[in-house]
């Protein structure tokens, strides 16, 4: 019996509300295989470019852990949050958009920057409107735009160059340029390759190629996006449609499927699809809203690559959505129960 | 065996049926009970009985309060030592009469008689003085469910046995063990509503039961076994309307409204008790399990035994493992208890004692906004918006999200990534928004 000590036992209980069991899925969870996801990206970057990477890569790391572990713990005077490695996923994606010869301390400043107004001046974790990574490096870009700029080839002797997407985007401006190409018969992106001494299969794999610390390998982008998919923490529904939306949109304006395969391959799309777009906080819910948010970003993509002042617009145009994600919500709510709809 | 079907929405929390095989064992009466007048949605049964009143075992001590309410019986044979407010389960004061068991009374026989010679009126009659009450938890009582003038509109019975609450064996032992039972109290529902369609819903976890109401109703016009992908919560009575029938009812409305009635299979076999036999509603099956108790298993208990009677009768608790958590119900739906003098009424389908491992919940943090409340909520709300409102108080704006629609199935806190405490915060908005509303009925 237990009646004896039923005091006793009574008072031990713990009482809640229902359910009385979890999933397991907790937000460190979702944050650490996000980490785990980029090793594939992060391990190519550093047999890219070596020291340049790593260091990069510590430095927005260390400033966007000390933003988030200073700002809870001496402004908000809360319990830090840095053991659900959030900050530290921050820190990579944002390393990952910059170029591997920029600064130590630059890199520091945006890790900073990137915590401390892309995700603590919204109260932390969840509140955010716009992917604290992107928002690192947009201000990054406009302090220092020749840092931002700047690029170096893979290997030891850092020898610089332009990217694919930067030596498109000028040799378009560059009139007589395009008069000789189209007298030759040779087309543009021909040309940039032949130039830059690079294949598809090259921008594929990530070998031999200028841009971002993250950006030039889509195979170790798409094998974390393969992990993280098979974990169930993203869905291809915005990627997928951001994806096509470039590749089709490229398609039809080059007039030409080499135009397009290099708009997919070039630049840092495949980076912002599965690792950025698909950020639970600053995306939309509902999959048509997500189709929607993906379709948005592939266009003002292609509008910047095509006809902005930057070469590459991945990062803008994740930011310009973010800011539509609360309409787009409002638009697609899920159908009740009892409405004539189904999920 | 027809094609298995489910509903859309839900999730798979883990079967953690560990006591599905253990037959059900018939507890010794208890010395005292504690009946609650509370034991079912509705109106309190009245009492009619005073102190040192005598009672016989499935005498009447409480009388229906109302059209929706249900009488309570005397579970045990004995006197009535004591009246009064006794904690409910629910963690209330409610009133209840206690009694204390006489050693010597005889047990109160019951005969056979055919309901189904009966007639339908005289069937309700006796499901109505019987005191059964939706036994998987919703004790709505049974009769209203059977009493509408638009008979017409009926046209389909519906048995729940999907019992998709991790933990809980209590239906499904009831289906292996009588299921004779609860095929004859589907019939007499169905002679009462005029009703020529039957189906008895099972998840397809449970594929003995399956088989052995495919093996009973062999070549019957009326009635079909229908399985259920196994999916929870796949026993709420509309998810389980929408995976057999696909259709989906109104919010507000009632399975009436789209034709249907549905009856827990547990309950049919009561049905059966109260219409063949006369006997009323004293006992029912209750799972017990978690770490804690030394024999897990499913038992037929007396109502009113106390929890503490109930584990100590079973055996009683493991000396070496330490209880943090006691839940009457099931993970998903249950309650915890703070108090082991509580007793079981006619909604209890199973209590479970936690140890700290298996009551182990992680900590909460910020809304990521991930949508896995979404996307898990069978009723289609959105518990996270639902929750912002009432973080700031605005009733008004859950009221308009639907709040009300919630059934509370914690789909959307079990999956939760942050750990929100989604369910609490529809209680508490569904709670405000009903006191609200009396209030203003009353100006």
């Amino acid at each position: 019996m237990i009646a004896e000590n039923q005091a006793a036992v009574a008072k031990r209980l713990m009482v809640t509300s229902s359910p009385h069991i979890h999933s397991g899925l907790t937000t460190a969870r979702v944050m650490w295989d996000v980490n785990i996801a980029l090793i594939p990206v992060l391990a190519m970057a550093i047999y890219n470019f070596r020291f340049y990477a790593l260091t990069v890569i510590l430095a927005t790391v260390a400033g966007a852990c000390i933003a988030e572990f200073a700002i809870q713990k001496f402004f908000f005077k809360s319990k830090t949050t840095l053991r659900d490695g959030s900050a530290i996923v921050t820190g990579i994606l944002l390393a990952l958009c910059l170029p591997p010869s920029i600064p130590a301390w630059i890199a520091f400043t945006g890790g900073f920057i990137a915590i401390a107004f892309g995700k603590q001046v919204y109260g932390g974790l969840g509140q955010n409107i716009f992917n604290p990574a992107h928002i690192g490096r947009a201000i990054l870009l406009a302090s220092w735009p020749l840092y931002m700029t700047s690029w170096i080839k893979p290997g030891v002797d850092a020898v610089s160059t332009a990217t694919p997407l930067a030596f498109l985007k000028e040799s378009l401006t560059n009139n007589s340029l395009l008069t000789t190409l189209s007298e030759s018969g040779k087309t543009i992106i021909e040309h940039t390759m032949q130039t830059l001494n690079i294949s598809f299969s090259d921008m594929f794999l990530g070998i031999g190629l200028a841009g971002s610390i993250g950006e030039t390998s889509k195979i170790a982008v798409l094998i974390g996006a393969l992990f993280l998919f098979i974990r169930g923490h993203i869905r291809l529904y915005a990627p997928v449609s951001m994806i096509l939306t470039v590749f089709l949109g490229a398609y039809f304006v080059g007039n030409s499927i080499n135009f397009a395969i290099f708009h997919l391959l070039a630049g840092g799309l495949m980076l912002g699809a599965f690792f950025m777009v698909t950020d639970m906080v600053t995306s939309p819910m509902s999959r048509r809203g997500n189709v929607l948010f993906g379709i948005g970003c592939g266009i003002i993509t292609l509008l910047i690559r095509l006809k902005g002042g930057y070469p590459e617009g991945v990062c803008y145009s994740i930011l310009i959505m973010n800011a539509f994600v609360p309409l787009i919500d409002k638009m697609f709510a899920p159908p009740k129960f009892g409405t004539g709809g189904n999920k | 065996m027809l094609t298995p079907k489910t509903f859309s929405g839900g999730l798979h929390p883990p079967s953690i049926k560990a006591t599905a095989d253990k037959p059900i064992i018939a507890l010794p009466l208890p010395d005292r009970v504690i009946l609650h007048v509370s034991q079912h949605k509705g109106a309190p049964a009245k009492t009619i009985l005073k102190i040192a009143d005598k009672v016989a075992c499935g005498d009447k001590i409480a009388i229906a309060g109302g059209f929706v309410s249900a009488p309570v019986h005397a579970s045990i044979a004995g006197t009535i030592i004591g009246a009064g407010n006794f904690m409910h389960p629910m963690g209330v004061p409610s009133h209840a009469v206690v009694i204390e068991r006489d050693k010597e009374a005889n047990m109160t026989e019951y005969n056979y008689e055919d309901g189904l010679t009966l007639t339908p009126d005289e069937i309700r009659q006796r499901i109505q003085d019987s005191g059964v009450v939706g036994l998987g938890g919703a004790t709505f009582p049974t009769h209203v469910k059977l009493t509408t003038n638009e008979t017409s509109k009926l046209d389909t019975v519906i048995l729940n046995g999907a019992e998709c609450e991790p933990a809980l064996t209590t239906d499904h032992r009831m289906m292996l063990e009588h299921p004779d039972e609860i095929i004859n109290g589907l019939r007499l529902v169905m002679k009462v509503l005029n009703v020529k369609n039957g189906i008895i819903a099972i998840e397809n976890n449970k594929m003995n039961a399956i088989e052995l109401f495919d093996q009973k109703l062999a070549g019957d016009k009326e009635i079909a076994v229908q399985p259920l992908i196994t999916k929870y919560p796949q026993g709420g009575e509309k998810q389980l309307i929408a995976a057999c029938l696909k259709r989906e009812i109104p919010s507000g409305k009632l399975p009436l409204d789209v034709g249907v009635v549905v009856i827990n299979v547990t309950s049919a076999a009561y049905i059966s008790y109260g219409v063949n036999y006369k006997m009323p509603l004293m006992e029912r099956t209750v799972t017990l399990a978690g770490n804690c108790v030394k024999n897990p298993g499913n038992y037929l208990v007396r109502l009113g035994t106390t929890v503490a009677d109930f584990i100590g009768m079973t055996g009683g608790l493991k000396d070496d493992v330490p209880l943090k958590k006691i839940i009457m119900g099931g993970p998903m739906m249950g309650f915890g208890l703070f108090d082991l003098n509580v007793p079981i009424i006619k909604g209890t389908g199973g209590i479970l004692c936690w140890d700290e491992n298996e009551a182990a919940m992680p900590d909460s943090t910020n809304c990521l906004r991930c949508g896995n409340c979404e996307r898990a909520c069978p009723m289609g709300l959105q518990p996270q918006l639902i929750k912002k409102y009432v973080d700031h108080r605005n009733w008004e704006d859950a009221f308009r999200l639907s709040v009300m629609d919630c059934i509370e199935c914690g789909c959307c806190a079990y999956t939760c990534p942050a750990v929100l405490p989604l369910v609490q915060n529809m209680k508490l908005a569904k709670h405000m928004i009903h006191q609200q509303s009396i209030k203003d009925r009353k100006k």
